[in-house]
């Protein structure tokens, strides 16, 4: 529906109300895209170029050679991915089975348990960054890719935004399957999941642009390049003091946001489905 | 009669077996810790040899004597009061705009909500160049164009909070906008045609039927600006480090400075407990208030 909205347009008529929102509008979005594409000049023109705005300007793909030389960035974004795939996966596995628990049982102790799911919602780990530090200590898990996962694998948001979904598929369905002799996994497998696919789509776009840009728990917990993600990786390059031109550094930048920035562009629509599908409660 | 029994606590069993492995992650990282946060805030910090002892209140006693706390609450307070506000308004000035009808909508929609699908440490490090005295884009205009002197915003006290704050509302407000934009969707045009049949001007029809109606949205939005307020703080890291004399220093970064750096567990401890109280509490507070507002359909 909102698409054709959006596309439906009107016999041309001026009027000065729309003009003065167009132009507000379109001031505003310069403004915004402003930083992102100063900093893509920098990057794809020779460092004399940084403050000089010349249309000749040379291009060129030196600046993101050289930060890719300088540092092992190729080791963070196998790292990141890394990460990001496992949390996803846990996420899954985990949310899946806990919120369809909580969307088709009844149980004793039920309320309190998802009250202290949603919970999590507002005491989320980025905060317990001391005792969280503690416990991976004790597990002997520090500097692992595994010590970034284990704290996000259940998700309080996740959970919620599954047992939504799981609660608005019609119950004749499961009753159906297991006429049918089919189990409770079964049922989950071949019933809610397959129906449930759009909001998995969209909480793992929320999931995998939230953990490809999550920086303070990472640079808390890893300390060698074999398990840095590209934030940290990226912080770690750039705060090196001195020698470093700026465009290399903001070759570097777009170089950890540009996987996402590409699947972004490429997908947008999706995205802001996905975005709006899970902001929606 | 027996039968159905045994199915319900049949039902039961699977339903703890489902529930059984997140709720183990979520208590072990989530619950736990805020609970020996809690109790470890009461005791010292181990070193070495010497274990945590139990001091009662001395850490909150601490806390009350340390100014540079009382400047971080200050900090984060204002840094809240501005960004949380501006960003929103933002974000729904953004959404009547793409939700209209107006040139380039695509254009529009991509430059609002790009920031949003960027790191923070990236967008920080894009802005921190935006910054640099003399040689940035800030200075380059205010030279160039008004011929004004270099100024060094993320160096001074009394400027370096507010630059900071810029690249949160830019970061942020593409993000709202989109909650806003889905809520804008489902309001009926219908409303709209009988406004403009009574003669209500845009004004009017803005303030009295989509603003009331967007408060369900206003409320979830500035909850979660609440809570990136106090949880965001990557861009603190790469743009001042707290500094120039901790004018920058936003709590949780104080709490990372105290554990990490000082590794003052235990007076981290406290902060961390001052952080989750203060949360619950605006997360509580601001759910009461907007709630009543909240006009539900």
């Amino acid at each position: 529906m909102s698409e054709q909205t959006l596309l439906r347009t009107k016999p041309f008529k001026f009027n000065w109300d729309k003009m003065l929102n167009t132009t507000g509008a379109w001031v505003l979005a310069l403004l915004w895209i402003l930083p992102l594409a100063y900093a893509i000049w920098t990057a794809f023109h020779p460092a004399l170029y940084e403050v000089r705005f010349d249309l000749t300007a040379p291009l060129t793909l030196e600046n993101f050679t050289k930060a890719w030389e300088a540092a092992p960035f190729g080791r963070y974004f196998l790292n990141t991915v890394l990460l990001v795939t496992g949390i996803l996966a846990g996420q899954f596995i985990l949310c899946t089975l806990a919120a369809y628990a909580f969307a088709r049982f009844e149980f004793p102790g039920k309320s309190v348990l998802f009250t202290l799911v949603l919970l999590q919602l507002l005491v989320m780990p980025d905060i317990l960054i001391v005792e969280n530090y503690k416990t991976m200590r004790h597990l002997g898990l520090v500097d692992t890719i595994t010590a970034i996962a284990l704290p996000y694998l259940a998700s309080g948001f996740g959970i919620f935004l599954l047992r939504q979904t799981f609660m608005t598929i019609p119950k004749e369905l499961e009753d159906a399957a297991r006429l049918e002799g089919c189990s409770i996994l079964g049922v989950l497998w071949r019933v809610y999941i397959p129906l449930a696919k759009p909001t998995y789509l969209a909480y793992g776009l929320v999931s995998v642009s939230h953990h490809w840009n999550n920086f303070l728990w990472p640079l808390i917990i890893t300390n060698s390049a074999e398990t840095r993600p590209v934030t940290v990786g990226l912080q770690v390059f750039a705060a090196v003091d001195g020698g470093l031109e700026w465009s290399v550094i903001n070759a570097a930048t777009l170089l950890t946001s540009g996987p996402l920035l590409i699947a972004f562009l490429l997908f947008q629509r999706q995205f802001v489905q996905s975005f709006i599908r899970a902001g929606i409660k | 009669m027996k039968f159905t029994r045994t199915t319900a606590q049949l039902n039961w069993i699977y339903a703890w077996l489902l529930l059984s492995p997140a709720l183990i992650m979520l208590f072990a990282f989530t619950h736990y810790p805020a609970i020996v946060t809690l109790v470890s805030s009461f005791f010292s910090t181990p070193r070495g040899k010497r274990p945590a002892k139990f001091i009662g209140f001395e850490n909150y006693q601490a806390l009350i004597n340390d100014e540079v706390f009382w400047q971080v609450m200050w900090n984060n307070l204002l840094y809240a009061l501005a960004t949380i506000p501006i960003s929103v308004a933002i974000a729904l000035v953004m959404a009547l705009w793409v939700n209209g009808k107006l040139r380039g909508l695509g254009f529009l929609r991509m430059a609002y909500f790009t920031p949003t699908v960027l790191p923070l440490i990236a967008v920080a490090n894009i802005w921190l160049f935006f910054y640099t005295p003399g040689f940035g884009l800030i200075d380059q205009i205010r030279n160039g164009l008004f011929g004004l002197p270099d100024q060094n915003l993320l160096g001074q006290s009394d400027t370096v909070l507010w630059a900071v704050m810029a690249v949160a509302i830019w970061k942020e407000a593409g993000f709202f906008m989109i909650f806003y934009l889905a809520a804008l969707q489902t309001i009926p045009p219908s409303l709209k045609e009988a406004a403009d049949i009574e003669g209500a001007s845009r004004w009017t029809f803005f303030w009295r039927i989509i603003f009331p109606l967007l408060m369900p949205t206003t409320l979830f939005v500035s909850v979660n600006a609440v809570i990136n307020a106090f949880r965001l703080v990557d861009h603190i890291f790469v743009m001042t480090g707290g500094g120039p004399d901790n004018a920058s220093t936003l709590l949780l970064f104080y709490i990372y400075e105290q554990a990490f750096k000082y590794w003052q567990t235990g007076y981290a401890a406290t902060l961390t407990v001052v952080l989750l109280a203060l949360l619950s509490v605006l997360a509580i507070g601001q759910f009461f208030f907007l709630d009543r507002k909240v006009h539900y359909r």
